[in-house]
């Protein structure tokens, strides 16, 4: 209950301080825009579709699985500069609860990605997406499953090396790696054998066929239980293992 | 209030290959009675910020024990929080955030309600004289005007202690002096206030009672004007460096000074920092001529002679060996 609170408090927080800087909001709508804009034309070309919308039911999910790699991993940089400010330290002298100041700041990328998904979908529905409001909401559980995944490995990046150069290298690496082998952009099925097998043990890549299966109105896949499995399961033992080294490094 | 024995704490560091121990606190015992403005004075890297974060349950101590308000640290920090306010020597806001929004926060972080949270901070904002800047974005404010929200975010709860790192560090005149005020305002509302210092005038003037630190250890406790007394007689300080030369005098004649004026009977002790001599005596009046005369037995000319009342760096000085004023 009291972690419940105490969560709500920290995301509430974290939320206005986001919504009332209007650079962050820009960048927030600016930066999905922009992929959906340059790359479309490129997917209509390389995919050998007919038409845009047939590029946009493949690409806007790819998207999706993008977002949920990258926002996330480098979430690990406002964490280091709450961090430096001394926030994290004034918050924690609070009898607050420790977990919530982790959950509470993974909740608002959470709203942040989603926020940006629908962003990216309603741009996309007007070049000619097709997907049922339906099968979108369910696209927003998996995208968000994604994001507390990856914000919480952003974070234990942070904590492990609080440095922004190291962690700068350290999180290009880890989430071109990562991205590369959920197929998020360049699908696994043209990978080598060998690539494949890596990419099982990738949660990231069962998300990314989940989300793709979602936006071709397979809901009932086996594929979409197995990514929302797969993706919640992994993301919780995260989140746990994450809040026990968030609670070690600021005790 | 605060009641605090063997406390210590040591940090690993790395040298290439070598992980060595670097003791910050090695045992401190003290206690703060209620209501009462409890300072730790010392140099950088003394160990005082380290012994105010185990006590605001931002370090584990490696050994000791401390109750604060009633409450044990290590068993109980959970309840140590509640009871407690912490100021941090960097202040602990986001830039773009407003005093008003960090207050609310804050003060819902201990449990009240939003309405009651909003309360509390205009009770805040109005013994802070805060009312004019609090709703502007925080990267606007003033030194001055930041530290007083920094305080004010740490006192909101009305918590029973207030552990404040270095209060006025950074702070031009003016602001400091406000500080204090606002500092002996709390003490007289009933808060216990621990605070670190290693400004001299401010142990002086502010603390009811101080506590030396040096390297890892409490050298010397009591009220500033009980420690001073320890230190009898007058100071007179001697500067070798030539007045109208302007030159800085021969390490050689330094020594040669310093031990002449040493072996004088009426001189207690007599310590060098860089080209003066720090000359404890009985009486300055009567020193002085003696002084003059051994020395010019020796054909050295002092370029300049003062005397005063001992401060406490002159109390830091005899039990430290070293002194904790820059130059």
């Amino acid at each position: 209950m009291k972690t419940a609170r105490d969560t709500w408090l920290i995301f509430q927080y974290e939320v206005v301080l986001l919504v009332r800087n209007p650079v962050s909001i820009a960048i927030t709508l600016i930066q999905p825009i922009t992929y959906l804009l340059l790359f479309t034309p490129f997917l209509k070309g390389a995919m050998r579709v007919p038409t845009y919308s047939n590029a946009f039911q493949i690409y806007v999910p790819s998207l999706f699985a993008a977002m949920g790699v990258y926002s996330g991993l480098f979430a690990g940089f406002s964490l280091l500069g709450a961090m430096r400010q001394g926030v994290v330290t004034r918050h924690r002298v609070t009898p607050v609860s420790r977990v919530s100041l982790l959950l509470g700041r993974v909740l608002m990328y959470v709203l942040l990605v989603g926020f940006q998904g629908t962003v990216v979908t309603v741009a996309a529905l007007a070049f000619g997406l097709r997907v049922q409001p339906g099968n979108f909401l369910f696209a927003l559980v998996l995208l968000s499953l994604m994001v507390a995944l990856s914000v919480s490995i952003g974070f234990d990046l942070a904590l492990l090396v609080p440095n922004e150069n190291s962690l700068g290298t350290l999180v290009n690496s880890a989430s071109n790696g990562l991205a590369l082998l959920a197929g998020v952009l360049i699908p696994l099925s043209v990978a080598p054998l060998w690539i494949q097998h890596v990419a099982d043990w990738n949660p990231f890549a069962w998300g990314t066929n989940g989300m793709r299966s979602i936006f071709q109105g397979h809901i009932g896949a086996t594929v979409v239980w197995e990514a929302c499995l797969v993706m919640g399961l992994v993301a919780a033992v995260t989140l746990v293992l994450s809040s026990r080294l968030f609670s070690r490094e600021i005790a | 209030m605060i009641e605090v024995s063997g406390l210590r704490k040591s940090f690993r560091s790395r040298h290439g290959r070598k992980a060595t121990a670097v003791d910050a606190v090695r045992g401190v015992d003290f206690s703060v009675e209620r209501a009462e403005i409890f300072g730790f004075l010392g140099p950088n890297g003394a160990g005082k910020s380290t012994t105010l974060r185990m006590l605001a349950t931002l370090l584990r101590p490696d050994g000791g024990d401390a109750t604060i308000a009633g409450a044990d640290l290590r068993r109980d920090p959970g309840q140590v929080r509640k009871r407690i306010g912490f100021v941090a020597q960097s202040s602990g806001t986001y830039d773009h955030s407003t005093g008003r929004r960090d207050l609310v926060l804050e003060a819902r972080m201990y449990g009240v309600s939003k309405s009651a949270a909003q309360t509390l901070a205009e009770g805040v904002i109005a013994a802070f004289h805060l009312g004019d800047f609090v709703d502007r974005q925080i990267k606007t404010y003033s030194g001055g005007q930041r530290r007083r929200l920094d305080v004010a975010l740490g006192v909101i709860h009305s918590p029973q202690v207030i552990f404040l790192d270095e209060p006025t560090a950074g702070l031009d005149p003016p602001s400091r002096a406000r500080m204090w005020q606002e500092v002996r305002r709390l003490r007289d509302e009933g808060m216990t206030i621990f605070l670190t210092t290693h400004y001299l005038d401010e142990a002086d003037t502010l603390c009811d009672r101080i506590s030396i630190i040096d390297s890892g250890l409490i050298v010397a406790e009591g009220t500033p004007s009980n420690l001073k007394r320890e230190i009898s007689g007058d100071v007179v300080i001697v500067d070798l460096a030539a007045a109208d030369t302007a030159g800085v005098p021969e390490p050689a004649t330094i020594l040669q000074a310093s031990k002449v004026l040493t072996e004088q009977p009426y001189v207690e002790s007599c310590e060098t920092i860089e080209h003066t001599l720090r000359l404890y005596v009985d009486s300055a009046a009567t020193a002085i001529p003696q002084i003059m005369r051994a020395l010019s037995g020796k054909g050295i000319e002092p370029g300049a002679i003062e005397t005063r009342r001992p401060s406490l760096d002159d109390v830091f000085l005899a039990k430290t060996g070293h002194t904790l004023e820059p130059g």
